[in-house]
């Protein structure tokens, strides 16, 4: 099908894109609006591309944090041609999402405002405490990642508010990591999803998982799930007690297998 | 901010000027006012790969793209991989490893197959096999697909190219 009738923009500055309209759109990478304005899931009067604007492409280095303009595409992180403040867990993520074609257009502040639940980004970036900055007509908000999405594609975003930045922690030098991701096959959004960080330098220790047809679900008590003193199982039936998930046991060995590859006892964990 | 409709396209070397709503795709233009139909479309929603373009180098998927989005950019298209009526050396081994029976996702494997070995001259098999895992070859079974793009690597790495 083709898209509705529209008009276009493309925007040069932040500052045009905080006076929106009724209607109006931001489009970044178009890899998930574009499918829906195909299908006529969305109608959007006007877009305003979003996708060049110099303060959404920027990124700046600090030494606990590294901070990515909005539009900052997975292919770009995937390649390595921006900072990895996790030292590659960010490039095996973003080489993992989708396919390369999509990869070369889609952006992460794209993926995080559209908050699929099976998306990458939405668990690992929740898994690694990131924060997303917003920007608006009255200024801007920091809000913890784990705050930002309210449910299936549902964001705390305003109606005028724009995604302008993700900022994401330095793990320590000590720091471990596991993300898995079960696809039926490359390039396919998560059947269900965990992360595991252990960052014992900045005591912060976080278990989350993902694909849950909602927002991710960061579970209680991470050190007893690291040092194994509690189940994996017994921890997810627990965090998803009275939810009717298909997945449930996917869930499982999500967890189980990015606890190990965290542990280092599991070599390759996509 | 720009909304004229007149809009400039490089499409395999050659600058093109036409009048595009813009809601027209990337594919729908090349195929409708420059008649460039090796540009297929399937699913119109990023899942089969028909319609890849390059883009400034890099594989695109055409549906997904509005035709405004691409102004000042540099489109190659199937049509725009070998000179005149000579096949490329990626063509010529898709033809020799029986890499194509009806022909309706071919362009889609060249140009993303083109984009990819820019990028990674030297791939191992596994490699390219996930390069090709978003194109949906409903014919020809992708062990054909995957030889000639191997070959094709192997040929270029070892004359130079
Ligand atoms: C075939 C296919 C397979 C895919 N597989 C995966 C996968 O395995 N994993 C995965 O994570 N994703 C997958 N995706 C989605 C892909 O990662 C998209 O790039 C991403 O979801 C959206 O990013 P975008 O920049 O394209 O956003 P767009 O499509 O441009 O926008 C998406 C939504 O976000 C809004 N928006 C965009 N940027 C901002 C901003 N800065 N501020 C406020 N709102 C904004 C738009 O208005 C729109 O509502 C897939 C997509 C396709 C087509
Ligand atoms: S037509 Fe574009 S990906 Fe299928
Ligand atoms: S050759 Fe027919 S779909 Fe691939």
């Amino acid at each position: 099908m083709k898209a509705a009738a529209f008009e276009y923009r493309r925007a040069d500055t932040l500052a045009e894109t905080l006076l929106p309209e009724l209607n109006d759109k931001p489009v970044a990478g178009n890899q998930s609006l574009g499918p829906m304005m195909n299908l006529r899931l969305a109608r959007p009067r006007r877009l305003i591309d979003i996708a060049t604007i110099p303060e959404l492409r920027k990124i700046v280095e600090s030494p606990d944090h590294v901070r990515f303009g909005a539009a900052t595409t997975h292919a770009e992180i995937e390649d390595g041609e921006t900072p990895d403040p996790t030292n590659g867990w960010m490039r095996a993520a973003a080489g993992n999402i989708a396919h390369r074609a999509v990869r070369n257009r889609g952006t992460m502040g794209g993926s995080l405002a559209h908050a699929d639940p099976a998306a990458d980004w939405v668990i690992v970036l929740t898994g690694l405490e990131a924060t997303v900055i917003v920007a608006g007509p009255v200024g801007e908000r920091r809000i913890p990642m784990e705050d930002f999405i309210n449910g299936p594609y549902t964001t705390d975003l305003g109606d005028s508010e724009l995604l302008v930045a993700i900022e994401v922690p330095r793990p320590g030098s000590s720091a471990r990591w596991g993300y898995k991701k079960f696809m039926r096959q490359v390039g396919e959004f998560a059947k269900a999803s965990a992360t595991v960080l252990i960052d014992p330098e900045n005591d912060r220790h976080r278990c989350a998982l993902g694909a849950l047809g909602g927002p991710p679900v960061i579970l209680a008590d991470p050190l007893a799930i690291i040092e194994g003193s509690v189940s994996a199982a017994d921890i997810v039936s627990a965090a998803l007690s009275g939810r009717q998930l298909q997945s449930f046991s996917m869930h499982v060995a999500a967890l189980e297998s990015a606890l190990a590859s965290a542990l280092g006892q599991q070599e390759d964990c996509a | 901010m720009t909304a004229d409709r007149r809009l400039t396209l490089h499409v395999n070397g050659i600058t093109h000027s036409c009048e595009v709503e813009p809601r027209m795709t990337l594919a729908d233009c090349l195929r409708e006012k420059l008649d460039l139909t090796g540009t297929h479309l399937g699913c119109e929603h990023g899942v089969c790969g028909a319609c890849t373009v390059i883009v400034d180098g890099a594989a695109v998927r055409s549906c997904l793209m509005f035709a405004v989005q691409a102004r000042d950019s540099m489109i190659t298209t199937v049509e725009g991989l070998a000179a005149s009526d000579t096949l490329s050396d990626l063509q010529q081994a898709f033809h020799d490893h029986f890499a194509l029976q009806c022909g309706f996702c071919t362009p889609g494997f060249l140009t993303t197959a083109e984009a990819f070995l820019s990028e990674n001259p030297s791939p191992t098999r596994g490699e390219v096999q996930s390069a090709i895992s978003g194109n949906i070859c409903r014919c020809t079974g992708y062990v054909p697909i995957i030889d000639a793009i191997v070959d094709t690597a192997k040929r270029r790495l070892e004359s130079g190219k």
